[in-house]
């Protein structure tokens, strides 16, 4: 149901403390998910068509390579936001992500979404200032993992 | 003779400064002074007063030294050498302990320090800061320096007041000379963390009316004026010592050597001496706020600008009379002899900050800014004092003549509200003039 | 004329175990004598060795100090204790090979000496946290200067609750394994992160700020230690601050060259601080500073 949903949203660390309305847009175009240990949840090269608000389980996101088995390049914990290719064309993915534990999460329609945040400004503005919070802190933590700080290199 | 005690002034003859030394060799010390070696004045063996560098006097400016010999009567016409003291007492290159194999064990020999003790004649005041200095550094610590906490505890001290600054001197910025102790002041007894250090200096000399040099003029030579060490000589007579002494033993050294009481105008006479060296610095260096003004410029453009000149040669390190970084290594050869050494190293080498495979400071910029923070900034924190002592030899000594007030003032300038030094010297070589108001002086 | 080597009444002040006739020695600069009791790979490039003295007891020392190793005919080197206070037998070190004298030491065979000086340095001071909450986070070998100092806070009885965030560069790479079993088995939530992983790792991949975010401590309470390479320091330590962490209650442990371990040689300053005396733990908000400042 609608309102059980918007419950869940508004509990996710995405959506947390953003007025109750927002909630309830979100929740208009999503419906909950789950998925068991090894499932493939999101495909490198497939369309971007929902997201993911992770509520429970843990993710891994991965890049296949023939004869090295799939290479884990993060682990998303539960409350993450898992997938963030849909915001932009051509609205592909550009990793796999699997579910490492059983899953369970919030899909949501990113076209659904898209349009509503075309829609109504305030709310794109908000919902784009949540997710771009998300790709800064995985952008600066990829950056210092290219340090390979424990690594034999000089430091400090 | 009434016998001597500390604070007691009195005066002896260039005869009773031989006496002196004479005296301080019978007695086992091994006495060292400056000496004329290499167109330098250095520490070196001394035996009487006619290995002193009597009628030198040196010429400093940045990048530049030249002694010159006025054959004038004056031991003391000089203001600094290249070396210090500090090399006599915290040797530049040590064994701390040897090692050989003995099947599954090593038998380690700490190595023993065998000099005897020594006499120092003729030191600066500033030199004695510098002492001061090591000795928070060296002795003041968890950890001391058994070698030099032994040598410094024997060796007895004779200061000499300076009467002929040079150009790239600075002590009075530093509070640390030309003079020894502040006019009619007693020696005190430093305690500096807490730890109980040798008094001051065993006796300080002041040379009074060096007399008028054999020849007035020598080329280059510059006029000997009223104020001079030897301008007073038409006042006062006899080419001769003022002595104040700072210890017990000083007391006893100066009590068997000739000498009369010091008179009133013999203080007089020094006193004057002191002023107008005080007067005649070559260069000043604002302290105020200091530590915190390098410490808050970190970033400043001028350690840039001063690396585009810097060798990084660490020539300035060298010369420095309170550097004290040393390399500890060991080494060994093909018949399993080990060893440790320890040797005098530099702030500049780019060994000095080796760490996990590179250096720290790897950059010239980096490595200036480290010796000159360390130096008027960090020193307090570490040691509770400055730890330049204004000798400049820094500055003489530098192959390119980097003047360290001259970047402390540059950085000093370019801070918001900043305010000029009242009396800096422009031109390079130029010796800063006294005031003219104390020519009146009798 | 007799002048007295000495003044009346003032005794030649010697270093301790000075001989006579006021030659001095340097004990403080000698190693003593020790045997390699026990060694063991920890990973690649990682030797644990335990060190037994030839005479006497093992020196006296707290988690977060150091001792100067000397491989004799080779160098010396200071290595963090990693030993656990009390658990008996000798000093512990855990030694990463990357030098000539780190090679030497990771390869002494059990019985061959070494020579120790040391302990020196300021430790992490666990005995002052015994209430409080506490979270650890290391990382690559900064996991053994403060495993002593983290079974201490598990072994704890008081109310103080702990948190470790280890990272590593990869699985294999990880140490002290059955350590990281011991503390969660004791009831401290330990979380493990590492920078890449092979194909069946089914633990955590990210960087150790995402193992931090699985423990659940009040930053408002809580005390923390960080300890590894001094990037990883710097970015924990602001991540800890934006939590709501206090500065001041965040201990480092700072590296600098170390020479002579006593505050002699003048090799390991950091800004204001010898870190040799005035460290290697220090709180971070007084040396936020200095490790802001650029060195190039």
């Amino acid at each position: 149901m609608i309102e059980d949903l918007a419950g869940l949203v508004e509990r996710h660390p995405l959506f947390r403390g953003l007025p109750g309305g927002v909630a309830e847009l979100v929740a208009g175009c999503a419906h909950n998910v789950a998925f068991s240990p090894g499932e493939l949840i999101l495909a490198e090269g497939g369309a971007a068509d929902a997201f993911y608000l992770v509520r429970r389980g843990r993710v891994t996101l991965e890049v296949h390579a023939a004869g090295r088995g799939p290479l884990v390049v993060e682990t998303l914990d539960p409350g993450a936001v898992l997938g963030l290719s849909w915001l932009f064309p051509p609205y592909r993915w550009n990793l796999d992500a699997r579910a490492l534990d059983p899953v369970g999460a919030i899909a949501v329609d990113s076209s659904c979404l898209r349009h509503k945040a075309e829609a109504d400004a305030a709310f794109g503005y908000q919902l784009m200032k949540r997710l771009s919070a998300v790709l800064v802190e995985r952008l600066e933590a990829t950056r210092y993992r290219l340090l390979d700080l424990y690594g034999h290199d000089r430091s400090p | 003779m009434t016998s001597l005690r500390v604070g007691d002034s009195a005066t002896i003859g260039v005869a009773g400064l031989d006496e002196l030394i004479a005296a301080l060799s019978a007695d086992g010390y091994e006495v060292v002074g400056p000496v004329v070696r290499d167109a330098a004045i250095v520490p070196g063996a001394v035996s009487s007063a006619a290995d002193l560098p009597t009628g030198w006097h040196d010429e400093h400016a940045p990048g530049s030294y030249r002694l010159r010999d006025d054959g004038d009567e004056a031991i003391f016409g000089w203001a600094v050498g290249p070396g210090s003291y500090k090399g006599e007492l915290f040797p530049a290159r040590e064994s701390i302990w040897t090692g050989r194999r003995n099947g599954s064990t090593i038998e380690i020999t700490e190595a023993v320090d065998t000099r005897a003790a020594i006499a120092i004649v003729g030191a600066r005041p500033c030199e004695l800061a510098g002492l001061e200095m090591l000795d928070r550094v060296l002795l003041g610590g968890a950890a001391v320096d058994g070698v030099y906490a032994g040598r410094r505890e024997r060796a007895f001290v004779v200061v000499a007041e300076c009467a002929a600054p040079s150009a790239t001197c600075f002590c009075t910025s530093m509070g640390t000379g030309p003079g020894v102790l502040p006019a009619g002041t007693t020696p005190v007894t430093l305690r500096p963390g807490g730890v109980d250090v040798l008094p001051r200096f065993d006796l300080a000399l002041t040379e009074l009316a060096a007399g008028a040099p054999r020849s007035r003029r020598t080329a280059g030579a510059p006029e000997w004026d009223e104020g001079s060490l030897h301008g007073d000589a038409r006042r006062a007579g006899a080419h001769r010592f003022l002595v104040t002494v700072g210890s017990e033993r000083g007391a006893s050294a100066l009590g068997a050597v000739d000498h009369v009481p010091a008179s009133t105008e013999d203080h007089d006479a020094r006193d004057a001496l002191i002023a107008r060296a005080s007067a005649g610095m070559g260069r000043l260096l604002d302290t105020d706020g200091l530590a915190s003004l390098l410490a808050r410029n970190a970033e400043h453009p001028r350690w840039e600008e001063v690396a585009q000149r810097c060798l990084s040669c660490g020539n300035c390190t060298t010369v420095c009379p309170t550097c004290f970084c040393t390399d500890v290594g060991d080494v060994t050869d093909l018949v399993g002899t080990l060893e440790r050494r320890r040797r005098w190293s530099s702030c500049f080498d780019l060994d000095h900050s080796f760490l996990h495979g590179g250096p720290v400071r790897a950059s010239a910029a980096s490595r200036y800014r480290q010796w000159a923070t360390h130096k008027l900034s960090t020193w307090h924190e570490q040691f509770g004092s400055s730890g330049c002592v204004g000798c400049g030899r820094c500055i003489t000594w530098c192959p390119v003549g980097i003047d360290i007030t001259e970047e402390v003032a540059a950085i000093r300038a370019s801070e918001p509200g900043a305010r000029p030094l009242a009396t800096v010297p422009s031109a390079i070589g130029e010796r800063a003039q006294p005031a003219r108001s104390d020519g009146g002086s009798p | 004329m007799t002048v007295p080597r000495e003044e009346a009444g003032r005794a030649p002040r010697r270093a301790p175990g000075g001989g006579a006739d006021g030659r001095a020695a340097r004990d403080a600069l000698t190693p003593a004598l020790y045997v390699v009791s026990r060694r063991r790979i920890e990973a690649d490039g990682v030797v644990t060795v335990v060190l037994d003295p030839m005479v006497g007891e093992p020196a006296a020392w707290l988690p977060g100090q150091f001792a100067m190793l000397t491989a004799f005919g080779v160098g010396e080197v200071a290595i963090s204790m990693s030993g656990v206070p009390g658990d008996g037998g000798g000093l512990r070190h855990t030694i990463r090979d990357v030098g000539a004298v780190t090679h030497a030491l990771c390869g002494t065979p059990v019985g061959s000496p070494v020579g120790v000086r040391g302990a020196f340095g300021i430790p992490w001071g666990v005995e002052e946290l015994a209430d409080t909450d506490v979270v650890v986070v290391a990382g690559g070998i900064g996991l053994a200067p403060v495993r002593g100092a983290i079974y201490v806070l598990a072994g704890r009885s008081g109310g103080g609750r702990l948190s470790v965030a280890v990272g590593a560069r990869s699985p294999e790479q990880v140490i002290f394994a059955d350590d990281l079993r011991a503390w969660r088995e004791s009831g401290a939530e330990v979380e493990l992160t590492v920078d890449a992983a092979p194909p069946g790792w089914r633990g955590s991949v990210g960087l150790v700020t995402t193992a931090l975010s699985r423990l659940a401590f009040d930053p408002r309470r809580a005390a923390a230690l960080v300890c590894g390479p001094e990037i990883m320091m710097r970015l924990v330590a602001r991540h800890l601050v934006d939590q709501g962490l206090d500065p001041d209650r965040i201990r480092v442990s700072l590296e600098r060259n170390m020479q002579c371990g006593v505050g002699l040689c003048g090799h390991c300053q950091l800004g204001p601080f010898l870190l040799c005396r005035d460290g290697p733990v220090r709180p971070f908000a007084g040396v936020a500073g200095v490790l802001a400042e650029r060195e190039r």
